[in-house]
C-alpha cells in the first residue's frame, strides 16, 4: 500500500480561501480535512451596535452573496420586531434576490467549474477543444459571453437597488426605491436580453425546455449548448459517480412572497421529506479554532481560539442538524421543491453532476419566475412601510443564498445588538469534523476520490469541491 | 503588463463588481491593453501547487512583477502574527506575503476600502487586527510603512470603494500600463483623482432637492437625504452618479444615502448609517468646503423658497408634482 499526504492550496475559484488537506492511500482519497483559513469576526463586530447596522456590514460579508447576507439581515431584524415586509416590496426584494443568484449560478458554471475541463490533462478526450474553445479561463468564448450577459442582467440591480454587490436597498420594511412603470419595461426588456442568452448559448433551447425536465436521464441526456457540452464531459469523466454527498438535504426556502416561498423550505432525509425545524442546529466547535461550547445559533458565540489549538483545524465551526451533516445548495433546494428530475437523482446520491445539474435547473426555472415578478410589480404600491429596530427582542432570518441555506440570528437588547450569530451555506458544506469524529460533508464527499500518481492537485477533488460552489468568505464570516 | 492579484481579507466584492465592466467587457479591456493576470484567485486556471510554483518563481526574481494587486484588508491578528489569514497551501500569513511580495512589483495596487484603509474588516472591535496595505484608517503606515515605494516610486495605490466600481480598477490599470499615472495623480489618501475629484454629490438626481433642502423623512421618499437620512454625498469622494454603476445606478438614484464607502474608517460613522446626527437640530457634517455660516444662511433662505412641487416631491416615493410648464407669450 502507498500512503502520501497532500496540501492542497492556494484553492483557488471557491470566491474565497480554502485549504485541504489530503490523505492518500493506493491512488484514493482515504481521509480529508478543510481548512478555512480566513476569520474576519463579524459576529464580534456587530456586538454593541445598533441594529439597524446590520444592513450596512453584514452584505460585506461577501462579495458574491451580498443580497442573501442583506435579506437574511432584512428578515432577521423583520422577525424581531414582529414586521412583515410591504408585499410589494418582498416581491421586489425576491427579484433582487433572484437576480444575485441566477448571475451566481452563472458566474459559477462559466468560470468557477467549467475551466478545469479545458486543462492539458485532458487533451486526450474527443470534447477537450471544444471545451478549450469555450471554457479556458478568462479566454474561452462562453466566459465572455457569461460576463456580459451578466453585467446587463445586473442592470436590473443597478435600477432597482443602485448598485451591485453591497447594495442597501433592501430593507425590513420592503425597498428604499418604488420602480415606476417605465422602471417596470425597462426590467422585463433586460430579463428578455437574458432568456434570449440562456436559450442561445446556455441551453441551445426555450429554457422552459430544460425546467419541464423530469428525470435524471432527460438531464444527463440534454444535448445542445454548453449544458449539452458539460452532460458530454460529465458523462465521459464520471462526474455522476463521484464526491457522494450525505444524502439529507436542507432547504430554508427561497423568496418569501406573502406566505409562501416560491422555493419550498424543509428537510429530505432517507427519501422523507418533512417540515424545516431549525431548533436542532448546533455548531460544534471540537475541531474549530473557536472557544466555547456546542450552541444553538441563537445562544452562540464568536470567540476566536488565539493559540489555535492543535487538535483543531479550520476557524469554520462544524453545524450539525440533530447530530448529523447535511447537504445544502441548488440541487438540495431543487430536491426539497420536488422537482421531479431532481427527485430522481436524489434517488442515487448528490454527486458532483447532480449539483451542478441542480443549478442549472435553477438558472431554467429562475429566469421563469423572474419574468413573473417583473410583470407582477404595481408601480402604484407602496414599497416600503416603515419599520423600527425594537428596543429588544430576537430574531430568525432564513433566506437561500445561492449556495444554499444562510440564516441570521439576532438578540437585540437595550436597543444594541446583544447577539449576531450567522450560519452560511459553505459553513454547512464545508465544516470540519465534530466532537464524534463525523467529518463535514465535503470532507466525506473527497473519500475515494482518484489521485494520478504524479497529481499534486488532484483533478477529480478540484471537481468535487467546486461541483458544492463553496463561498469560503462567508463560510467563517 | 502582467498583474498578479491576491485576495487578502476581505469579502471578494471588487472583483466580482470588476466582473460587472462593460462595452468593452473586463477580460477585452485589459487583453486589449496588453494587461495578462499571472494569476487571480477568482479566474485564474490555476490552483495549489501551480500558484505555489509561481510564487516561489516571483521571490526568486525568476518573473517580474509588474503590478500586485491587493484586495481584501491585511489582518495583523492573532497577537500580531497575522494567522487570521494564512494563504492556503503555503503556511505563511498573507500579512508576511504581502511584505514579501510588494518590494518586488513596479506598482502596488489595494483595491477596495477594505485593501487601501481598512474598511469593514476593520470595523467595531476590529476582532481580526485589520489594517490597511499602507494606511490604517486615516493614518498612514499599514502592513507597508508610510515610506513604502513600490519599484516606480509611487506609494501604494488606493482604489478604494466599497465595493469598487469596475471602471475605477479598469482605468487605474490602464493608466499604469500606459505609464500614465503619477504621483500627482493621486489625492492625499493615494486615491486616483480621476475618480476622486469628484463628489458622489455631483449629479446627483436629488440635486435640485438639495438645493431647496427638500429633504426626504424615511427611506425610499424622493427629497434629498442628507437633513435627516445620513446621506454624506456631499462629503464623499467618487464619480458615482456622473458614471453610473451597473447600468447607471447609484446608491442615491436607489434611495438610500450615501455612506462615503470611499474613505478611510466610513465602516464606524460612529452613528447610525441612515441617521443624519444633529446638534441643536442641525446636520453635524455639512459640505467640507462650504463656510458653515454661509451654508446655514443659504440653508434657510433656500428652505423658505422651497416650491411647493419639490416640498411635496420630496416626501413622496414618486413625483405627485411635475414642472410646471410655461407658455409662450405671443
Amino acid at each position: 500500500m502507498t500512503k502520501r499526504k497532500l496540501l492542497i492550496g492556494p484553492f483557488n475559484r471557491v470566491e474565497g480561501d480554502l485549504e485541504i488537506r489530503l490523505e492518500v492511500e493506493d491512488g484514493h482519497v482515504a481521509a480529508a480535512f478543510t481548512n478555512s483559513p480566513m476569520f474576519r469576526g463579524f459576529e464580534a463586530m456587530l456586538q454593541g451596535k445598533g441594529p439597524m447596522d446590520a444592513l450596512t456590514l453584514t452584505p460585506r460579508i461577501c462579495g458574491i452573496c451580498s443580497i442573501s447576507q442583506s435579506a437574511a439581515a432584512a428578515a432577521a431584524l423583520g422577525a424581531a420586531a414582529g414586521v412583515s415586509p410591504a408585499p410589494q416590496g418582498a416581491l421586489v426584494t425576491a427579484l433582487l434576490h433572484g437576480i444575485e443568484n441566477l448571475s451566481d449560478h452563472l458566474t459559477h458554471f462559466n468560470l468557477f467549474f467549467c475551466a478545469d475541463f479545458a486543462r492539458p490533462a485532458y487533451r486526450d478526450r474527443t470534447w477537450h477543444e471544444r471545451a478549450v474553445a469555450r471554457f479556458t479561463a478568462m479566454e474561452g468564448s462562453a466566459t465572455r459571453e457569461c460576463i456580459e450577459a451578466r453585467a446587463q442582467l445586473l442592470h436590473i440591480v443597478g435600477l432597482l437597488g443602485g448598485k451591485w454587490p453591497h447594495t442597501l436597498a433592501i430593507q425590513p420594511g420592503g425597498v428604499t426605491r418604488a420602480p415606476s412603470l417605465r422602471d417596470k419595461m425597462r426590467i422585463l426588456a433586460s430579463l428578455t436580453a437574458f432568456r434570449r442568452y440562456l436559450e442561445r448559448v446556455m441551453f441551445g433551447a426555450p429554457v422552459e425546455a430544460f425546467a419541464s425536465l423530469s428525470s435524471a436521464e432527460a438531464v444527463t441526456g440534454w444535448d445542445t449548448g454548453d449544458v449539452g457540452l458539460f452532460m458530454e464531459i460529465a458523462a465521459d469523466l464520471n462526474l455522476g459517480h463521484m464526491g457522494d454527498g450525505p444524502g439529507r438535504y436542507m432547504s430554508f426556502g427561497a423568496y418569501p412572497i406573502g406566505e409562501t416561498r416560491a422555493f419550498a423550505a424543509g428537510i429530505w432525509d432517507a427519501g422523507t421529506l418533512r417540515p424545516l425545524e431549525t431548533s436542532g442546529i448546533r455548531e460544534d466547535l471540537s475541531h474549530a479554532w473557536m472557544l466555547g461550547k456546542s450552541a444553538h445559533p441563537a445562544k452562540g458565540t464568536t470567540i476566536p481560539d488565539e493559540d489555535m489549538r492543535e487538535e483543531a483545524y479550520s476557524w469554520c465551526k462544524a453545524p450539525r442538524l440533530d447530530g448529523q451533516t447535511i447537504e445544502t445548495g441548488a440541487f438540495a433546494r431543487q430536491v426539497i421543491d420536488a422537482h421531479p428530475a431532481a427527485l430522481d437523482m436524489a434517488q442515487k446520491a448528490s454527486t458532483v453532476l447532480s449539483r451542478v445539474a441542480g443549478r442549472l435547473l435553477e438558472i431554467a426555472r429562475t429566469q421563469i419566475m423572474l419574468e413573473d415578478w417583473a410583470k407582477a410589480i404595481q408601480p402604484d404600491a407602496h414599497f416600503i412601510d416603515n419599520f423600527d429596530a425594537p428596543h429588544s427582542g430576537t430574531g430568525e432570518g432564513l433566506v437561500e443564498a445561492a449556495r444554499g441555506a444562510l440564516g441570521h440570528w439576532i438578540d437585540i437588547q437595550d436597543g444594541r445588538i446583544e447577539s449576531y450569530q450567522i450560519i452560511a451555506p459553505t459553513t454547512w458544506n464545508f465544516s470540519p469534523r465534530d466532537a464524534n469524529g463525523l467529518p463535514g460533508p465535503v470532507e466525506a464527499a473527497l473519500v475515494g476520490a482518484p489521485v494520478g500518481e504524479q497529481e499534486n492537485t488532484p483533478l477529480s477533488v478540484q471537481h468535487i469541491v467546486r461541483s458544492f460552489d463553496p463561498c469560503m468568505v462567508c463560510t467563517v464570516h | 503588463m502582467n498583474v498578479l492579484w491576491l485576495q487578502s481579507a476581505g469579502c471578494g466584492g471588487c472583483t466580482m463588481s470588476l466582473l460587472c465592466a462593460e462595452a468593452p467587457n473586463v477580460f477585452d479591456t485589459l487583453h486589449g491593453a496588453g494587461i495578462t493576470f499571472l494569476w487571480h484567485p477568482s479566474l485564474s486556471v490555476e490552483t495549489g501547487d501551480e500558484v505555489r510554483a509561481l510564487l516561489a518563481r516571483i521571490e526568486a526574481l525568476e518573473v517580474p512583477l509588474d503590478v500586485l494587486c491587493i484586495e481584501g484588508s491585511i489582518l495583523t491578528g492573532p497577537k500580531g502574527t497575522g494567522k487570521f489569514q494564512m494563504l492556503s497551501g503555503t503556511g505563511r500569513s498573507i500579512l508576511d506575503w504581502v511584505r514579501s511580495l510588494a518590494p518586488l512589483a513596479q506598482n502596488v495596487v489595494a483595491v477596495g476600502t477594505c485593501a487601501t484603509y481598512g474598511g469593514v474588516t476593520s470595523a467595531g472591535s476590529n476582532p481580526a487586527g485589520a489594517i490597511g496595505v499602507q494606511y490604517d484608517g486615516y493614518e498612514p503606515g499599514g502592513a507597508l510603512p508610510e515610506d513604502f515605494r513600490a519599484r516606480s516610486g509611487l506609494p501604494v495605490i488606493n482604489v478604494a470603494g466599497c465595493p469598487t466600481h469596475p471602471d475605477w480598477v479598469t482605468e487605474t490599470l490602464l493608466l499604469l500600463a500606459s505609464d500614465a499615472l503619477e504621483a500627482r495623480s493621486l489625492d492625499q489618501v493615494g486615491r486616483p483623482l480621476f475618480y476622486a475629484e469628484n463628489l458622489v454629490h455631483h449629479a446627483c438626481p436629488k440635486n435640485e432637492f438639495y438645493e431647496f433642502k427638500a429633504s426626504a423623512e424615511k427611506l425610499s421618499q424622493l427629497g434629498c437625504m442628507m437633513e435627516h437620512l445620513g446621506c454624506i454625498g456631499t462629503q464623499a469622494v467618487g464619480d458615482c452618479n456622473i458614471r453610473g454603476w451597473n447600468g447607471g445606478g447609484s446608491c442615491t438614484k436607489a434611495g438610500y444615502p450615501c455612506i462615503n464607502c470611499t474613505a478611510p474608517e466610513f465602516e464606524e460613522p460612529n452613528h447610525s448609517f441612515i441617521e443624519t446626527p444633529k446638534f441643536a437640530g442641525i446636520p453635524v457634517g455639512l459640505p467640507s468646503d462650504m463656510p458653515k455660516a454661509w451654508f446655514m444662511a443659504l440653508a434657510s433662505l433656500s428652505k423658505a423658497a422651497t416650491p411647493t412641487r419639490l416640498a411635496e416631491n420630496a416626501v413622496a416615493d414618486r413625483i405627485k408634482i411635475a414642472p410646471k410648464i410655461g407658455h409662450r407669450k405671443k
